[in-house]
């Protein structure tokens, strides 16, 4: 039974601490919620191709034993109730996980990652699986082997990556929540151009159990949201220490929910970053930065330059470290064990099969990374690329910790352009990585970092993300910087930004 | 340093991927314009700076060890290409010289 098409139209804009709070009253049962984005996911979907798989009977299964739980007076999760968009590379029994890539179309994958694990054990409702460019690498979501996502606010321009899928699932309003993995800005860029939140927590804060590694000491899930608050509750439920993750924090989860409800910035040292602005920049994201900049400061934050001067290695860096660690972590898809096999005829040995199976099972960007990684990973050339890039990383991490004993947070544009046309840059690497400049740094030092959005770039309408940038452990800052910045602009834009935002039938 | 056709070959049959003759054209050039930029790194590392392998300071992580049970069998192999007698079916992995 679905709900009555105005009453879906109202369901799918609730965020989700308001859809949480109706589910638990029982003014919406979880069934309607689940079933009106369900509806909408059938109604746009078909557009903006965020989901590789939608999950629709479980989900309506999940949502009605969550029914069942509040009539009951169980005790529910913080969530409970609430429909999420997984991205396809994070495993969940009973769906395939395929990574974008035709090397593991419709594997089905044997126990579901720990972050997944919180998600159901705090009574979200899953409801597929999102699309990315193929095993995360990427800055677009045309890297997908299953064709691009297309960003809500223009259908002709990409809505970022790796994790454009969630982004797009998110401001088409096709689920209130989403999980992206941010390996080098896969979670901030996709929130920067699609005018939503995302965070990247500090590594180590949330489980990489689970999670198809890309590049295993930068990869890290985190939450995709519309307002900060819906951020926070689910940086929250999948945030926290897992045997099965080795690398995972022992610590407390910073508390980040309280930072979201607080959003005061009074008396906060906030760093500009010098060296992140300029040349290559667009007009309207610097504008917007610029005018986001001077709003934290009428907030009562104390603004202070502050230079970075290794950030500029960074890239250079990540396109070494990066492409060794996915060399050897792709390495495992050898056509043995799971995935597909060609070429196996009998008379093929192991090592041709690899070979075939490989070529015919990665896309061209999953190629370029395995063999510039090979390169700079093979003996005569290892000092010169990886050894180096490791101390650049180091030079950056020094930067960091230099900045935070001044300040407490540093803010950046998200990504220096906003949103670029389909088809703009794949034949072209080297400007593709760039939309990654301000995000990497994070990456490399391992604190955490979000996108947080400040606008539409007068020059194209298209959204601007303001990047935050915390030191290990400190993500509650990031929450309170967003939160400050929501506020005070919400009004001021007279809602929300997304209730700009084109119909995807309309925009067509 | 102009990487060739014939070096991008070489690298990919060490990372076990049969590139075709038309994407080694198109590789190599893109490659070389990567591997350049991303030369950069030189220009700052000096000897004296340690090299980060990993973003936050780690410690070796030890456990109980304790009996868990595994994956079950069926389930494991019923993600491979090709199974037989409850095992992995793999091509052959000797040459005909051996």
């Amino acid at each position: 039974m679905s709900p009555p098409e105005a009453a879906t139209a109202e369901i799918i804009r609730l965020t989700a601490v308001d859809l949480a709070s109706k589910i638990k009253s029982g003014e919406l049962s979880a069934v309607e919620v689940t079933q009106a984005h369900l509806d909408r996911i059938a109604d746009v979907d078909g557009t903006i191709h965020a989901f590789l798989y939608v999950d629709g009977e479980r989900a309506l299964r999940s949502a009605t034993r969550v029914d069942a739980k509040i009539a009951a007076r169980e005790s529910v999760g913080p969530l409970a109730g609430v429909p999420l968009a997984l991205k396809d590379i994070l495993t969940y029994t009973g769906a395939p996980t395929t990574c974008g890539s035709k090397i593991l179309e419709g594997w089905l994958p044997p126990y579901d990652a720990t972050v997944t694990r919180r998600l159901l054990d705090h009574d979200i409702v899953i409801l597929g699986k999102t699309n990315l460019d193929e095993f995360a690498m990427g800055s677009s979501t045309e890297n997908s082997a299953y064709g691009p996502t297309r960003n809500p606010w223009d259908l002709d321009r990409i809505p970022g990556g790796s994790g454009g899928g969630s982004a797009a699932a998110v401001a088409a309003f096709e689920a209130p929540l989403a999980i992206g993995t941010d390996t080098g800005g896969s979670i901030r860029q996709p929130a920067a151009v699609t005018g939503t939140v995302g965070v990247k927590p500090t590594y180590g804060g949330s489980s990489r159990y689970g999670l198809v590694a890309l590049a295993s000491s930068l990869d890290q899930p985190g939450p995709c949201a519309r307002t900060v608050l819906d951020a926070a509750l689910l940086h929250q439920v999948i945030a926290g220490h897992d045997p099965c993750d080795s690398t995972s924090v022992d610590q407390p989860v910073p508390d980040v929910v309280t930072a979201a409800r607080s959003a005061d910035i009074r008396g906060m040292k906030v760093g500009v970053v010098s060296e992140l602005g300029g040349e290559g920049y667009a007009p309207g994201v610097e504008q917007r930065f610029g005018e986001a900049v001077e709003l934290l400061s009428s907030l009562g934050a104390e603004i202070i330059e502050v230079s970075c001067p290794h950030f500029v290695y960074a890239l250079p860096a990540y396109y070494l470290i990066l492409p060794a660690e996915c060399s050897s972590n792709l390495a495992k898809f050898d056509a043995m064990r799971f995935g597909l096999r060609v070429g196996d005829d009998g008379v093929a040995s192991a090592e041709q099969v690899m070979a075939a199976t490989r070529e015919a099972g990665f896309g061209a960007e999953v190629k370029r990374r395995i063999i510039i990684g090979t390169y700079a990973l093979s003996s005569g050339y290892y000092e010169a690329y990886y050894g180096q890039a490791q101390k650049v990383r180091t030079l950056i991490s020094r930067d960091f910790d230099k900045a935070f004993s001044q300040v407490d947070v540093l803010v950046s544009p998200s990504t220096p352009i906003t949103a670029f046309k389909i088809g703009e840059k794949v034949d072209d690497p080297l400007a593709m990585y760039m939309n990654d400049l301000c995000t990497i740094p994070s990456n490399l030092a391992g604190n955490a970092s979000a996108s947080f959005p400040i606008g539409l770039a007068p020059e194209d309408g298209l959204p601007v993300g303001l990047q935050v940038m915390a030191p290990p452990l400190a993500d509650d800052r990031l929450y309170r910087v967003g939160a400050a910045l929501e506020a005070a602009l919400e009004p001021a834009w007279g809602g929300p930004l997304l209730d700009r935002l084109p119909e995807p039938e309309a925009a067509r | 340093m102009a990487l060739t056709t014939e070096d991008v070959a070489n690298l990919a049959r060490l990372a076990r991927i049969e590139l075709s003759e038309a994407e080694l054209e198109i590789l190599a050039p893109q490659l070389d314009v990567i591997l350049e930029s991303v030369a950069r790194v030189s220009e700052v590392a000096a000897q004296d700076i340690p090299p980060t392998s990993h973003a936050l300071p780690l410690t070796n992580v030890f456990r109980d060890d304790e009996l868990r049970p595994s994956l079950p069998r069926e389930l494991v192999l019923a993600g491979a290409p090709a199974a037989e007698q409850m095992r992995f079916r793999v091509p052959r992995i000797l040459g005909e010289e051996a």
